[in-house]
Protein backbone atom coordinates (compact mmCIF):
# COMPACT_ATOMS: atom_id res chain seq x y z
CA UNK A 1 0.00 0.00 0.00
CA UNK A 2 2.40 2.24 0.61
CA UNK A 3 4.50 1.70 -2.17
CA UNK A 4 0.97 2.34 -3.95
CA UNK A 5 0.51 5.49 -2.46
CA UNK A 6 3.95 6.61 -3.49
CA UNK A 7 3.75 6.34 -6.64
CA UNK A 8 0.30 7.87 -6.75
CA UNK A 9 2.07 10.83 -5.26
CA UNK A 10 4.62 10.74 -8.00
CA UNK A 11 2.18 10.68 -10.92
CA UNK A 12 0.23 13.72 -9.47
CA UNK A 13 3.30 15.56 -9.01
CA UNK A 14 4.12 14.78 -12.35
CA UNK A 15 0.88 15.99 -13.62
CA UNK A 16 1.00 19.60 -11.17
CA UNK A 17 4.92 19.68 -12.26
CA UNK A 18 3.64 19.88 -16.33
CA UNK A 19 0.91 21.78 -16.02
CA UNK A 20 2.63 24.84 -14.25
CA UNK A 21 5.43 24.15 -16.91
CA UNK A 22 2.76 24.46 -19.59
CA UNK A 23 1.67 27.76 -18.53
CA UNK A 24 5.50 29.48 -18.13
CA UNK A 25 5.48 28.10 -21.70
CA UNK A 26 2.28 29.94 -22.64
CA UNK A 27 3.63 32.89 -21.32
CA UNK A 28 7.11 32.20 -23.04
CA UNK A 29 5.24 31.40 -26.41
CA UNK A 30 2.97 34.60 -26.72
CA UNK A 31 5.41 36.66 -27.38
CA UNK A 32 7.47 34.06 -30.06
CA UNK A 33 3.36 33.26 -31.58
CA UNK A 34 3.24 36.59 -32.41
CA UNK A 35 6.42 37.27 -34.33
CA UNK A 36 5.05 33.87 -36.38
CA UNK A 37 2.02 34.81 -37.04
CA UNK A 38 2.31 38.19 -38.30
CA UNK A 39 5.53 37.44 -40.72
CA UNK A 40 2.37 35.29 -42.67
CA UNK A 41 -0.06 38.38 -42.27
CA UNK A 42 0.20 41.40 -44.86
CA UNK A 43 -2.52 43.21 -42.37
CA UNK A 44 -0.97 42.18 -38.76
CA UNK A 45 -1.34 44.84 -35.75
CA UNK A 46 0.64 43.96 -32.52
CA UNK A 47 -2.17 41.54 -31.38
CA UNK A 48 -1.71 37.80 -31.46
CA UNK A 49 -3.89 36.95 -34.45
CA UNK A 50 -4.34 33.64 -36.87
CA UNK A 51 -3.79 35.51 -40.11
CA UNK A 52 -6.83 35.54 -42.75
CA UNK A 53 -5.12 34.29 -45.60
CA UNK A 54 -1.33 33.61 -44.69
CA UNK A 55 1.14 34.49 -47.85
CA UNK A 56 4.50 34.93 -48.27
CA UNK A 57 3.80 38.47 -49.06
CA UNK A 58 5.77 40.38 -46.04
CA UNK A 59 9.03 38.26 -46.83
CA UNK A 60 8.99 38.86 -50.28
CA UNK A 61 8.62 42.55 -49.61
CA UNK A 62 11.37 42.60 -47.45
CA UNK A 63 13.76 40.75 -49.64
CA UNK A 64 15.57 43.34 -51.34
CA UNK A 65 19.24 44.76 -51.25
CA UNK A 66 18.15 47.48 -48.82
CA UNK A 67 16.69 45.85 -46.12
CA UNK A 68 18.04 42.53 -45.99
CA UNK A 69 20.36 41.40 -48.41
CA UNK A 70 23.42 44.82 -46.84
CA UNK A 71 22.12 44.53 -43.19
CA UNK A 72 22.69 40.79 -43.36
CA UNK A 73 26.17 41.21 -45.93
CA UNK A 74 27.41 43.96 -43.15
CA UNK A 75 26.11 41.72 -40.06
CA UNK A 76 28.29 38.79 -41.62
CA UNK A 77 31.66 40.71 -42.75
CA UNK A 78 31.34 42.34 -39.22
CA UNK A 79 30.40 39.72 -36.88
CA UNK A 80 32.64 36.94 -39.15
CA UNK A 81 35.62 39.27 -38.62
CA UNK A 82 35.31 40.28 -35.19
CA UNK A 83 34.57 36.54 -34.21
CA UNK A 84 37.72 34.94 -36.51
CA UNK A 85 39.84 37.99 -34.50
CA UNK A 86 38.09 36.62 -31.06
CA UNK A 87 38.86 32.93 -31.80
CA UNK A 88 42.55 33.64 -32.81
CA UNK A 89 43.99 35.77 -30.30
CA UNK A 90 41.86 33.14 -27.74
CA UNK A 91 43.34 30.20 -29.06
CA UNK A 92 46.92 31.90 -28.77
CA UNK A 93 46.68 33.10 -25.52
CA UNK A 94 44.75 29.88 -24.13
CA UNK A 95 47.74 28.07 -24.91
CA UNK A 96 50.60 29.15 -22.47
CA UNK A 97 47.56 29.88 -19.61
CA UNK A 98 47.06 26.17 -19.92
CA UNK A 99 50.35 24.65 -20.64
CA UNK A 100 53.11 27.01 -18.66
CA UNK A 101 52.72 27.52 -15.25
CA UNK A 102 54.40 31.31 -13.88
CA UNK A 103 53.85 33.53 -11.33
CA UNK A 104 51.99 35.99 -13.61
CA UNK A 105 49.14 33.15 -14.78
CA UNK A 106 46.95 33.42 -12.14
CA UNK A 107 46.84 37.18 -11.60
CA UNK A 108 46.38 37.06 -15.71
CA UNK A 109 43.37 34.84 -15.53
CA UNK A 110 41.62 36.29 -12.86
CA UNK A 111 42.14 39.51 -14.41
CA UNK A 112 40.28 38.07 -17.44
CA UNK A 113 37.44 36.47 -15.48
CA UNK A 114 37.22 39.86 -13.64
CA UNK A 115 37.20 41.60 -17.01
CA UNK A 116 34.26 39.55 -17.94
CA UNK A 117 32.03 40.56 -15.35
CA UNK A 118 32.72 44.19 -16.35
CA UNK A 119 29.13 46.41 -17.48
CA UNK A 120 30.60 46.52 -20.89
CA UNK A 121 28.33 49.06 -21.84
CA UNK A 122 29.53 51.38 -19.28
CA UNK A 123 32.92 51.54 -21.24
CA UNK A 124 31.16 52.88 -24.67
CA UNK A 125 31.46 56.30 -23.71
CA UNK A 126 34.67 56.89 -23.96
CA UNK A 127 35.21 54.41 -26.52
CA UNK A 128 33.23 56.56 -28.64
CA UNK A 129 35.47 59.72 -27.53
CA UNK A 130 38.65 57.40 -28.19
CA UNK A 131 37.64 56.47 -31.72
CA UNK A 132 36.72 60.21 -32.53
CA UNK A 133 40.06 61.19 -31.58
CA UNK A 134 42.21 58.81 -33.58
CA UNK A 135 39.66 58.52 -36.84
CA UNK A 136 38.10 55.03 -36.34
CA UNK A 137 34.65 55.87 -35.74
CA UNK A 138 32.19 54.85 -38.84
CA UNK A 139 34.76 51.78 -39.99
CA UNK A 140 33.81 48.36 -39.81
CA UNK A 141 37.37 47.18 -38.99
CA UNK A 142 37.24 49.54 -36.20
CA UNK A 143 34.33 48.56 -34.66
CA UNK A 144 35.46 44.62 -35.28
CA UNK A 145 38.51 45.52 -33.38
CA UNK A 146 36.26 46.10 -30.52
CA UNK A 147 33.61 43.83 -30.70
CA UNK A 148 36.66 41.69 -30.60
CA UNK A 149 38.26 42.77 -27.47
CA UNK A 150 34.10 42.62 -25.43
CA UNK A 151 34.18 38.86 -26.28
CA UNK A 152 37.71 38.25 -25.90
CA UNK A 153 38.02 37.38 -22.16
CA UNK A 154 35.21 35.13 -21.81
CA UNK A 155 36.87 33.95 -25.17
CA UNK A 156 39.66 33.03 -23.53
CA UNK A 157 38.47 31.58 -20.19
CA UNK A 158 36.21 29.18 -22.15
CA UNK A 159 39.05 28.39 -24.42
CA UNK A 160 41.85 27.65 -21.96
CA UNK A 161 39.00 25.51 -19.95
CA UNK A 162 38.45 23.19 -22.85
CA UNK A 163 42.53 23.38 -23.70
CA UNK A 164 43.24 22.05 -19.84
CA UNK A 165 40.74 18.68 -20.93
CA UNK A 166 43.12 17.77 -24.04
CA UNK A 167 46.18 15.30 -22.49
CA UNK A 168 49.40 16.17 -22.82
CA UNK A 169 51.18 13.02 -23.37
CA UNK A 170 50.82 13.47 -26.44
CA UNK A 171 52.27 17.08 -27.03
CA UNK A 172 55.41 15.45 -25.44
CA UNK A 173 55.14 12.94 -27.94
CA UNK A 174 55.46 15.80 -30.78
CA UNK A 175 58.05 17.88 -28.23
CA UNK A 176 60.78 14.74 -28.43
CA UNK A 177 60.17 14.37 -32.04
CA UNK A 178 61.65 17.87 -32.70
CA UNK A 179 58.13 19.86 -33.21
CA UNK A 180 57.83 23.30 -32.62
CA UNK A 181 55.58 25.27 -30.18
CA UNK A 182 53.55 26.37 -32.80
CA UNK A 183 53.39 22.95 -34.89
CA UNK A 184 52.15 21.46 -31.53
CA UNK A 185 49.88 23.68 -31.26
CA UNK A 186 48.54 23.47 -34.63
CA UNK A 187 48.72 19.64 -34.99
CA UNK A 188 48.10 18.16 -31.73
CA UNK A 189 46.31 20.15 -29.46
CA UNK A 190 43.89 21.95 -32.08
CA UNK A 191 42.73 18.55 -33.78
CA UNK A 192 42.12 17.49 -29.88
CA UNK A 193 40.43 20.32 -29.17
CA UNK A 194 37.82 20.30 -32.04
CA UNK A 195 34.67 20.51 -30.12
CA UNK A 196 35.93 23.22 -28.09
CA UNK A 197 37.24 25.61 -30.45
CA UNK A 198 33.56 25.32 -32.59
CA UNK A 199 31.71 26.25 -29.43
CA UNK A 200 33.65 28.96 -28.69
CA UNK A 201 33.59 30.08 -32.35
CA UNK A 202 29.53 29.41 -32.50
CA UNK A 203 28.67 31.16 -28.88
CA UNK A 204 31.02 34.50 -29.71
CA UNK A 205 29.58 34.72 -33.19
CA UNK A 206 26.07 34.71 -31.58
CA UNK A 207 26.92 37.31 -28.95
CA UNK A 208 28.41 39.60 -31.79
CA UNK A 209 25.48 38.83 -34.42
CA UNK A 210 22.90 40.23 -31.44
CA UNK A 211 24.96 43.24 -30.22
CA UNK A 212 22.75 46.25 -30.82
CA UNK A 213 24.81 48.89 -28.46
CA UNK A 214 28.45 48.15 -30.29
CA UNK A 215 27.60 48.71 -33.81
CA UNK A 216 24.59 51.41 -32.84
CA UNK A 217 27.30 53.77 -31.03
CA UNK A 218 30.61 53.26 -33.44
CA UNK A 219 28.91 53.35 -37.29
CA UNK A 220 27.11 55.99 -38.31
CA UNK A 221 26.68 55.45 -42.24
CA UNK A 222 23.71 53.95 -43.31
CA UNK A 223 25.06 51.58 -45.91
CA UNK A 224 27.22 49.87 -42.99
CA UNK A 225 25.19 48.94 -40.50
CA UNK A 226 24.67 45.69 -39.43
CA UNK A 227 21.29 44.45 -39.48
CA UNK A 228 20.99 43.89 -35.49
CA UNK A 229 20.73 48.48 -35.70
CA UNK A 230 18.91 48.65 -39.32
CA UNK A 231 16.29 46.95 -37.53
CA UNK A 232 16.25 49.41 -34.99
CA UNK A 233 15.88 52.70 -37.41
CA UNK A 234 13.51 50.08 -39.52
CA UNK A 235 11.00 50.43 -36.43
CA UNK A 236 12.65 53.45 -34.70
CA UNK A 237 10.27 55.60 -37.19
CA UNK A 238 7.35 54.55 -35.21
CA UNK A 239 4.02 55.99 -37.15
CA UNK A 240 4.19 54.23 -39.92
CA UNK A 241 5.38 50.58 -39.07
CA UNK A 242 4.30 47.58 -41.33
CA UNK A 243 4.09 44.95 -38.21
CA UNK A 244 4.07 41.91 -40.72
CA UNK A 245 7.13 43.23 -42.73
CA UNK A 246 9.27 43.81 -39.58
CA UNK A 247 8.14 40.54 -38.44
CA UNK A 248 9.17 39.08 -41.79
CA UNK A 249 12.74 40.68 -41.58
CA UNK A 250 13.02 39.79 -37.54
CA UNK A 251 13.19 35.98 -38.74
CA UNK A 252 15.27 36.66 -41.10
CA UNK A 253 17.73 37.98 -39.16
CA UNK A 254 17.06 35.88 -35.92
CA UNK A 255 16.97 32.53 -37.95
CA UNK A 256 21.13 31.99 -38.35
CA UNK A 257 21.91 32.10 -34.70
CA UNK A 258 19.18 29.77 -33.95
CA UNK A 259 20.35 27.39 -35.93
CA UNK A 260 23.88 27.96 -34.70
CA UNK A 261 22.68 27.65 -31.27
CA UNK A 262 21.16 24.09 -31.86
CA UNK A 263 24.33 23.18 -33.35
CA UNK A 264 26.12 24.03 -30.11
CA UNK A 265 23.43 22.25 -28.09
CA UNK A 266 24.04 19.05 -29.79
CA UNK A 267 27.79 19.34 -29.40
CA UNK A 268 27.23 19.80 -25.59
CA UNK A 269 24.47 17.48 -25.02
CA UNK A 270 21.58 20.44 -24.96
CA UNK A 271 23.46 23.03 -24.05
CA UNK A 272 23.87 22.56 -20.73
CA UNK A 273 27.47 22.36 -20.87
CA UNK A 274 27.66 26.16 -21.33
CA UNK A 275 26.32 26.94 -17.90
CA UNK A 276 28.48 24.37 -16.42
CA UNK A 277 31.65 26.04 -18.29
CA UNK A 278 30.40 29.58 -16.62
CA UNK A 279 29.81 27.80 -13.09
CA UNK A 280 33.49 29.01 -12.03
CA UNK B 1 60.16 34.21 -22.19
CA UNK B 2 59.20 33.64 -26.03
CA UNK B 3 56.83 30.98 -24.97
CA UNK B 4 54.79 33.31 -23.59
CA UNK B 5 54.81 35.73 -27.00
CA UNK B 6 51.06 33.95 -28.07
CA UNK B 7 49.88 35.98 -25.31
CA UNK B 8 50.49 39.04 -26.64
CA UNK B 9 47.86 39.80 -29.53
CA UNK B 10 45.28 38.89 -26.87
CA UNK B 11 46.88 40.91 -24.05
CA UNK B 12 47.45 43.93 -26.63
CA UNK B 13 43.79 44.45 -28.00
CA UNK B 14 42.09 44.32 -24.25
CA UNK B 15 44.95 46.81 -23.07
CA UNK B 16 43.91 49.05 -26.35
CA UNK B 17 40.66 48.85 -26.42
CA UNK B 18 39.66 48.23 -22.72
CA UNK B 19 42.40 49.32 -20.39
CA UNK B 20 42.66 52.35 -23.03
CA UNK B 21 39.04 53.12 -22.54
CA UNK B 22 38.51 52.26 -19.20
CA UNK B 23 41.59 54.61 -18.30
CA UNK B 24 40.54 57.38 -20.47
CA UNK B 25 36.91 57.40 -19.12
CA UNK B 26 38.72 58.02 -15.39
CA UNK B 27 40.47 60.85 -17.19
CA UNK B 28 37.37 62.06 -19.05
CA UNK B 29 35.20 62.08 -15.58
CA UNK B 30 37.09 64.56 -14.05
CA UNK B 31 36.73 67.21 -16.94
CA UNK B 32 34.11 69.24 -18.54
CA UNK B 33 34.13 67.95 -21.81
CA UNK B 34 31.41 68.44 -24.26
CA UNK B 35 30.68 67.15 -27.67
CA UNK B 36 29.95 70.75 -29.18
CA UNK B 37 31.25 74.04 -28.73
CA UNK B 38 34.41 75.74 -28.94
CA UNK B 39 35.70 75.93 -25.43
CA UNK B 40 38.18 73.91 -24.31
CA UNK B 41 38.43 70.88 -22.06
CA UNK B 42 39.08 71.54 -18.60
CA UNK B 43 39.86 69.63 -15.05
CA UNK B 44 36.82 70.03 -13.45
CA UNK B 45 37.53 67.67 -10.20
CA UNK B 46 35.27 66.12 -8.52
CA UNK B 47 32.61 68.27 -9.90
CA UNK B 48 30.73 65.70 -12.09
CA UNK B 49 30.21 63.47 -9.42
CA UNK B 50 29.00 66.08 -7.04
CA UNK B 51 26.55 67.45 -9.35
CA UNK B 52 25.72 63.50 -10.55
CA UNK B 53 24.60 62.84 -6.62
CA UNK B 54 22.71 66.60 -6.61
CA UNK B 55 20.76 65.39 -9.95
CA UNK B 56 17.41 64.67 -9.58
CA UNK B 57 17.88 62.52 -12.77
CA UNK B 58 20.66 60.80 -11.68
CA UNK B 59 19.03 59.74 -8.33
CA UNK B 60 15.90 58.72 -10.40
CA UNK B 61 17.76 56.67 -12.44
CA UNK B 62 19.86 54.74 -9.78
CA UNK B 63 16.45 54.11 -7.99
CA UNK B 64 15.07 52.55 -11.50
CA UNK B 65 18.28 50.43 -11.48
CA UNK B 66 17.81 49.11 -8.66
CA UNK B 67 13.99 48.23 -9.07
CA UNK B 68 14.84 46.89 -12.63
CA UNK B 69 17.71 45.08 -11.11
CA UNK B 70 15.95 43.57 -7.98
CA UNK B 71 12.56 43.01 -10.18
CA UNK B 72 14.28 41.52 -13.16
CA UNK B 73 17.58 39.87 -11.65
CA UNK B 74 16.84 38.75 -7.89
CA UNK B 75 13.57 38.17 -7.81
CA UNK B 76 12.34 37.47 -11.69
CA UNK B 77 14.74 35.39 -13.64
CA UNK B 78 16.74 33.66 -10.78
CA UNK B 79 13.75 32.40 -8.98
CA UNK B 80 11.89 31.87 -11.74
CA UNK B 81 14.72 29.81 -13.32
CA UNK B 82 15.19 27.71 -10.35
CA UNK B 83 11.55 26.58 -10.26
CA UNK B 84 11.66 26.00 -13.78
CA UNK B 85 15.22 24.04 -13.42
CA UNK B 86 13.34 22.52 -10.13
CA UNK B 87 9.92 21.81 -11.97
CA UNK B 88 11.60 20.03 -14.96
CA UNK B 89 12.79 17.27 -13.13
CA UNK B 90 9.13 16.20 -12.08
CA UNK B 91 7.82 16.80 -15.14
CA UNK B 92 7.22 14.71 -18.33
CA UNK B 93 9.52 14.53 -20.94
CA UNK B 94 7.32 16.28 -23.74
CA UNK B 95 6.64 19.17 -21.74
CA UNK B 96 10.07 19.49 -20.46
CA UNK B 97 11.50 19.29 -23.73
CA UNK B 98 8.66 22.26 -24.76
CA UNK B 99 9.35 25.07 -21.94
CA UNK B 100 13.26 24.08 -22.11
CA UNK B 101 13.16 25.14 -26.32
CA UNK B 102 10.52 28.02 -26.06
CA UNK B 103 12.60 29.56 -22.95
CA UNK B 104 16.27 29.24 -24.60
CA UNK B 105 14.76 30.14 -27.96
CA UNK B 106 14.16 33.72 -25.97
CA UNK B 107 17.41 34.05 -24.74
CA UNK B 108 19.25 33.24 -28.17
CA UNK B 109 16.71 35.54 -30.11
CA UNK B 110 19.44 38.92 -30.77
CA UNK B 111 18.28 41.81 -28.26
CA UNK B 112 16.43 44.06 -30.63
CA UNK B 113 14.09 41.08 -32.04
CA UNK B 114 13.11 40.45 -28.01
CA UNK B 115 12.45 44.16 -27.24
CA UNK B 116 10.84 44.16 -31.01
CA UNK B 117 8.49 41.35 -29.73
CA UNK B 118 7.84 42.59 -26.21
CA UNK B 119 6.94 46.17 -27.34
CA UNK B 120 4.47 44.27 -29.23
CA UNK B 121 3.52 42.33 -26.65
CA UNK B 122 3.01 45.21 -23.89
CA UNK B 123 1.44 48.19 -25.91
CA UNK B 124 -1.99 49.29 -25.11
CA UNK B 125 -3.70 47.13 -28.29
CA UNK B 126 -1.36 44.43 -28.08
CA UNK B 127 -1.18 40.56 -26.92
CA UNK B 128 -0.91 40.77 -23.12
CA UNK B 129 -4.24 43.36 -22.83
CA UNK B 130 -5.85 40.68 -25.40
CA UNK B 131 -5.64 37.77 -23.29
CA UNK B 132 -6.58 39.90 -19.46
CA UNK B 133 -9.48 41.22 -21.47
CA UNK B 134 -9.94 37.92 -22.52
CA UNK B 135 -9.96 36.44 -18.52
CA UNK B 136 -11.83 39.46 -17.57
CA UNK B 137 -9.20 41.03 -15.77
CA UNK B 138 -8.48 44.73 -15.58
CA UNK B 139 -5.85 46.32 -18.79
CA UNK B 140 -3.45 48.51 -18.36
CA UNK B 141 -1.43 51.02 -20.48
CA UNK B 142 1.83 48.94 -19.90
CA UNK B 143 4.21 51.44 -21.36
CA UNK B 144 2.86 53.99 -20.78
CA UNK B 145 1.44 53.04 -17.06
CA UNK B 146 4.17 50.66 -15.30
CA UNK B 147 7.23 51.11 -17.84
CA UNK B 148 9.91 50.16 -15.66
CA UNK B 149 7.85 47.13 -14.91
CA UNK B 150 7.45 46.21 -18.48
CA UNK B 151 10.55 46.13 -18.93
CA UNK B 152 11.76 44.11 -16.13
CA UNK B 153 9.37 41.67 -17.31
CA UNK B 154 10.52 42.23 -20.54
CA UNK B 155 14.30 41.06 -19.16
CA UNK B 156 12.49 38.36 -17.06
CA UNK B 157 11.24 37.20 -20.45
CA UNK B 158 14.71 37.66 -21.67
CA UNK B 159 17.00 36.20 -19.72
CA UNK B 160 15.54 33.65 -18.05
CA UNK B 161 17.00 30.81 -19.59
CA UNK B 162 20.71 31.50 -18.27
CA UNK B 163 19.42 31.13 -14.30
CA UNK B 164 17.50 27.82 -15.92
CA UNK B 165 20.78 26.53 -17.36
CA UNK B 166 22.50 26.81 -14.13
CA UNK B 167 19.82 25.47 -11.36
CA UNK B 168 19.46 22.44 -14.18
CA UNK B 169 23.20 21.37 -13.85
CA UNK B 170 23.27 21.95 -10.05
CA UNK B 171 20.30 20.39 -8.94
CA UNK B 172 21.21 17.10 -11.06
CA UNK B 173 24.78 17.04 -9.08
CA UNK B 174 23.15 16.28 -5.82
CA UNK B 175 22.99 12.65 -5.07
CA UNK B 176 19.88 11.01 -5.53
CA UNK B 177 20.11 9.06 -2.24
CA UNK B 178 19.85 11.90 -0.01
CA UNK B 179 16.51 13.27 -1.48
CA UNK B 180 15.15 10.05 -1.43
CA UNK B 181 16.60 9.21 2.11
CA UNK B 182 14.63 12.51 3.54
CA UNK B 183 11.74 11.44 1.06
CA UNK B 184 11.46 8.11 2.93
CA UNK B 185 11.56 10.23 6.53
CA UNK B 186 8.74 12.19 5.42
CA UNK B 187 10.33 15.50 4.93
CA UNK B 188 7.97 17.04 2.56
CA UNK B 189 8.33 19.01 -0.55
CA UNK B 190 9.05 22.65 0.77
CA UNK B 191 11.04 21.44 3.58
CA UNK B 192 12.96 19.43 1.45
CA UNK B 193 13.90 22.24 -0.74
CA UNK B 194 14.83 24.52 2.22
CA UNK B 195 16.63 22.41 4.01
CA UNK B 196 18.91 20.19 1.49
CA UNK B 197 18.17 21.49 -2.31
CA UNK B 198 19.23 25.43 -1.56
CA UNK B 199 22.07 24.84 1.24
CA UNK B 200 23.43 21.78 -1.66
CA UNK B 201 23.32 24.68 -4.42
CA UNK B 202 24.48 27.54 -2.46
CA UNK B 203 27.83 27.94 -4.51
CA UNK B 204 25.67 28.25 -7.63
CA UNK B 205 22.84 30.31 -6.19
CA UNK B 206 25.82 32.69 -5.64
CA UNK B 207 27.45 32.65 -8.86
CA UNK B 208 23.87 33.18 -10.75
CA UNK B 209 22.58 36.24 -8.80
CA UNK B 210 26.12 37.58 -9.43
CA UNK B 211 26.47 37.15 -12.87
CA UNK B 212 22.79 37.78 -13.79
CA UNK B 213 22.73 41.29 -11.52
CA UNK B 214 25.80 42.47 -13.85
CA UNK B 215 24.25 41.18 -17.06
CA UNK B 216 21.07 42.83 -16.01
CA UNK B 217 23.19 46.22 -15.00
CA UNK B 218 24.22 47.01 -18.28
CA UNK B 219 21.50 46.36 -20.51
CA UNK B 220 20.39 49.12 -22.62
CA UNK B 221 19.34 47.89 -26.09
CA UNK B 222 16.06 46.25 -24.40
CA UNK B 223 14.77 49.15 -22.49
CA UNK B 224 15.99 51.75 -25.25
CA UNK B 225 14.03 50.35 -28.42
CA UNK B 226 10.98 49.68 -26.08
CA UNK B 227 10.82 53.09 -24.20
CA UNK B 228 13.50 55.09 -24.96
CA UNK B 229 13.82 55.55 -20.61
CA UNK B 230 10.24 56.85 -21.05
CA UNK B 231 7.79 58.09 -20.54
CA UNK B 232 9.51 61.29 -19.25
CA UNK B 233 11.98 59.51 -17.35
CA UNK B 234 10.05 56.59 -15.74
CA UNK B 235 12.28 53.79 -17.34
CA UNK B 236 15.42 55.94 -17.58
CA UNK B 237 18.11 53.77 -16.06
CA UNK B 238 22.02 54.33 -15.47
CA UNK B 239 23.62 53.01 -19.09
CA UNK B 240 19.96 55.04 -20.86
CA UNK B 241 20.25 57.80 -18.75
CA UNK B 242 24.70 57.92 -19.18
CA UNK B 243 23.73 57.96 -23.07
CA UNK B 244 20.87 60.48 -22.65
CA UNK B 245 23.02 62.87 -21.03
CA UNK B 246 26.14 62.21 -22.97
CA UNK B 247 25.30 61.74 -26.52
CA UNK B 248 21.85 63.62 -26.93
CA UNK B 249 22.54 66.05 -24.26
CA UNK B 250 26.52 66.29 -25.26
CA UNK B 251 27.79 66.19 -21.71
CA UNK B 252 30.97 63.74 -22.30
CA UNK B 253 32.21 64.77 -18.85
CA UNK B 254 29.13 64.07 -16.90
CA UNK B 255 28.33 61.00 -18.87
CA UNK B 256 31.54 59.51 -18.68
CA UNK B 257 31.41 60.70 -14.87
CA UNK B 258 28.08 58.41 -14.63
CA UNK B 259 29.57 55.59 -16.60
CA UNK B 260 32.25 55.47 -14.01
CA UNK B 261 29.80 54.83 -11.09
CA UNK B 262 28.22 51.93 -12.91
CA UNK B 263 31.70 50.58 -14.03
CA UNK B 264 32.70 51.04 -10.05
CA UNK B 265 29.41 49.06 -8.98
CA UNK B 266 29.96 46.35 -11.83
CA UNK B 267 33.88 46.16 -10.65
CA UNK B 268 32.49 46.07 -6.59
CA UNK B 269 30.31 42.82 -7.69
CA UNK B 270 32.95 40.72 -9.86
CA UNK B 271 35.23 41.20 -7.22
CA UNK B 272 33.07 39.98 -4.42
CA UNK B 273 31.94 36.98 -7.12
CA UNK B 274 36.07 36.51 -7.53
CA UNK B 275 35.96 35.90 -3.63
CA UNK B 276 32.73 34.42 -2.49
CA UNK B 277 33.90 31.82 -5.31
CA UNK B 278 37.09 31.24 -4.63
CA UNK B 279 37.93 30.55 -8.50
CA UNK B 280 40.27 27.80 -9.09
CA UNK B 281 42.66 28.77 -11.91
Amino acid sequence: MRVLGRVRRRTRERLAADAALLAVAAAFALPLLWLLLSSLDTDADLRVRVPGNPTLDNFSAVWTDEITFTPMLNSLVLCGGATALTVVCAVLAAYPLSRYRSRLTRPYLLTVLFTTCLPITAVMVPVYGLFVQVDLIDTVYGTALFLATAQLPFAIWLMKNFMDGVPRVLEEAAWTDGASMPQTLWRVVLPLMGPGVTVVTIYTFIMLWGNFFVPFMLLLSPDRLPASVSIFTFFGNYGSVVYGELAAFSILYSTPVLLLYVVIAQRLGGGFALGGAVKG
Amino acid sequence: MLRWLPLAPATLLLLVFLAGPIGYCVYIAFTDMQLTGSSGTGFVGFDNFRRAFADPGFRNAVWLTVVFTVVSSILGQNTLGLALAALMRRASRPVRTLTGTLVIAAWVLPEIVAAFLLYAFFRREGTLNAVLDWLHLPTQNWLFGLPILAVSFANVWRGTAFSMLIYSAALAEIPQEITEAAEVDGASGPRRLWHITLPMIRRSIGTNLMLNTLQTLSVFGLIWAMTRGGPGRRSQTLPVFMYDQAFLKSLIGYGTAVALLLLLVGALFSVVYLRLMKVEV
